[in-house]
């Protein structure tokens, strides 16, 4: 009852996030100064009419909403076009029938584009964040249970040090200790490897994700050993886990049924902030770069 | 008998009962709390009591004297600074400092229930009160039939008067009342021999509290549940409990049935408590306290630790630990003074 309005609550604010959103997003490439269809195409040699069929055939011929080109003072247009003919309205239409449009940039559909790199980014991040949730939750677990051990000391440096190590150094010492154990070292799978039956493909780009995913896991995994640590030491030492000894619950009854739960909030709250930024991230560099591209070609 | 008996009486009969079972032994028990560089905390010395079956035994003090940490290692529950050093706890027989975790866990809630001084944290915030008291009747009673579990939660909460619709309630939505009753609720869930309530009313207005008191009363002498009592409230003391250990910064002052504290204190500390206390039937009888501070557990006195406190203290208070001496059947004081006069 309480869980159902909670999660009606939720939904409708993730609405109105993801409403915002796309609107945002919208605008964002109309105010910015630049044309992509000139922008993606870059040749100066191109005839304006080539460059008008690019407009119509990504539909930038179309006024943007009705009367939003009266705002900018620059280009002075009429008001009277029809709402339903904006690129807005179409944006929107077409984006709720799952149409993604295509790609200024590759030319290609956007939902292709996306869905290849998200599947690589999601196997990668999803293997990933996988791997040091689980580890970083056991670490974690034992160093907060065994504290001021020296089980805790080690899980607390080594996760330091895994934090705090930079990346692309971490990536490159693997990259060394994978190259002396044959490990593929880059690619997403072997060439030719398309022509070998379906479980050795997967075999193969296992092989190839094993060096990324660990970087990406022992980076993360510090960091969701800390957190852990820290969050179920502040929770051992809370009353209610006074009266779960009490009760006479094993320790591992007591870290199950009362101190992991509690515990979990602030690394649940972490992952799903890392998990955004690494898709997110992911895209919105990709988008970055080519908007700056769009706006260096205008100015 | 009708209505409520005296007290005198009552108590005078479940004393000297010898068929009474013993339930609850603290022999010699002392607790030092240990952290680094710093000499070891006596933070409770050489405390003894006994408790029969239907018994109930006051446990009073100053605030700091080691009431609290007596009751938590009772069941070893001490924080990790707090050690057992010397003593011994047996319940039915069994010596509760020695015995291995698991099997100590047979005995905690099952045998040996607590509640606990300010319970307003000591409900998991997470799970529903009725969840909880349930985990302890699933964990201690696994014959108990699945399907009546929810009807035994809610009938626990009725007899501290919470209604059943609460059952489904986290502890936030709950008064500070609401949770110390229902950390007594949930005490009582496994129908354990013996209860530790550490100030167990004090959140509890007074309608409330009568009730609770009336409710361990007579649980006590329907069931038999033995009863550790930890209070401020001499009056409460007066009324419900059969004997009285009065504790004076960690050791013991007076251990002594209720008559004898209340009309034969021998302790000067006890006597000064009482003093301090108002009593109904000499009204116009003016309020005394007890002038000083009790002792910092780093700075203990080299004699008897009230003797810096003490009205009548000689000189020997001051450099001498006193003795336990016993003074009768089921009297016990420490005090030189006392010791002189016998
Ligand atoms: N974890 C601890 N570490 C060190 N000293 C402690 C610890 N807990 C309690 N003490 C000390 O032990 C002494 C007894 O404390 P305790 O809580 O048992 O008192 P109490 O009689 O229950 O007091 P109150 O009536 O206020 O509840 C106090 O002097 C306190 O400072
Ligand atoms: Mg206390």
């Amino acid at each position: 009852m309480n869980r159902t309005r909670a999660l009606i609550k939720k939904i409708t604010w993730s609405i109105f996030t993801i409403l915002f959103v796309i609107v945002l997003n919208f605008f964002l490439f109309r105010v910015l100064p630049g044309d992509p269809a000139r922008a993606g195409i870059r040749d100066p040699r191109l005839k304006k009419e080539a460059v008008e069929m690019l407009r119509v055939r990504f539909g930038l011929d179309k006024q943007v909403i009705n009367c939003f080109e009266s705002l900018n003072p620059i280009k002075v247009g009429s008001c009277t076009v029809n709402p339903l003919d904006t690129q807005f309205f179409i944006y929107a239409r077409n984006l709720l029938q799952g149409e993604l449009g295509i790609s200024y940039h590759t030319n290609r559909p956007v939902a292709d584009v996306l869905a290849e790199r998200l599947w690589n980014t999601v196997l990668l991040i999803g293997a990933g964040q996988i791997l040091s949730i689980i580890i970083g939750v056991v670490f974690g677990v034992f160093a907060a249970w065994k504290a001021r051990t020296s089980i805790d000391y080690v899980a607390v440096i080594t996760s330091l040090m895994a934090w705090s190590l930079p990346t692309f150094w971490l990536a490159i010492i693997l990259l060394f200790w994978g190259s002396n154990n044959g490990l593929p070292l880059a690619g997403k799978a072997s060439p030719g490897s398309s022509a070998l039956p379906l479980l050795q493909q997967w075999v193969d780009i296992a092989r190839h994700m094993i060096l990324p995913t660990l970087t990406y896991t022992i980076v993360y995994m510090g960091e969701y050993t800390l957190i852990m640590r820290s969050s179920l030491m502040d929770v051992l030492s809370e009353d209610y886990i006074l009266t779960a000894k009490a009760k006479g619950l094993s320790t591992f009854q007591i870290l199950k049924d009362h101190a992991l739960k509690n515990a979990m909030l602030p690394l649940v709250t972490v992952i799903a902030i890392n998990l955004g930024f690494t898709v997110a991230g992911a895209i919105q560099i990709e988008a970055v770069i080519f908007l700056a591209r769009a706006g260096q070609r205008d100015f | 008998m009708p209505g409520r008996p005296t007290v005198e009486k009552d108590r005078g009969e479940a004393q000297i009962n010898p068929t009474k079972r013993t339930v609850l032994e603290v022999q010699n028990l002392s607790i030092n709390y240990i952290s680094e560089g710093k000499p070891p905390a006596r933070a409770v010395e050489n405390v003894s009591f006994t408790l029969k079956e239907g018994e109930l035994i006051g446990l009073v003090g100053e605030s700091g004297c080691g009431k609290t940490t007596l009751m938590l290692s009772l069941l070893r529950l001490l924080p990790s600074a707090g050690q057992i050093v010397d003593g011994k706890v047996f319940f039915n027989g069994k010596d509760l400092t020695t015995i291995s975790e698991k099997e100590l866990n047979k005995i905690r809630w099952k045998e040996i229930s607590i509640v606990f001084q300010g319970a307003m944290n000591a409900l998991n915030p997470v799970r529903t009160v009725g969840d909880q008291i349930a985990e302890a009747i699933t964990k201690h009673m696994p014959d108990f039939p699945k399907d009546k579990i929810q009807g035994r939660v809610i009938e626990l909460l009725d007899l501290v008067g919470i209604a059943a619709d609460h059952k489904e309630h986290y502890p936030h939505q709950y008064s500070g009342g609401m949770r110390q009753r229902a950390m007594i609720a949930m005490a009582l869930a496994c129908n354990p021999q013996v209860i530790i309530a550490d100030e167990p009313t004090t959140a509890l207005d007074v309608m409330i509290q009568a009730q609770i008191l009336e409710l361990l009363d007579n649980l006590r002498k329907k069931l038999g549940l033995a009863i550790v009592f930890v209070t401020h409230d001499l009056g409460v003391v007066a009324e419900i409990c059969d004997k009285v250990l009065v504790m004076y910064g960690g050791v013991t002052a007076e251990y002594a049935d209720v008559d004898t504290i209340y009309n034969s204190a021998r302790h000067p500390y006890t006597q000064e408590l009482l003093k301090a206390f108002p009593d109904l039937t000499k009204p116009k009888k003016k309020l005394s306290s007890i002038p000083g501070y009790p002792p910092r557990l780093d700075a203990l006195p080299d004699g008897c630790r009230f003797a810096p406190r003490c009205p009548v203290a000689i000189a020997r208070c001051h450099t001498e630990q006193p003795m336990l001496h016993k003074l009768g059947d089921m009297h016990i004081a420490s005090c030189h003074l006392v010791e002189a006069s016998k």
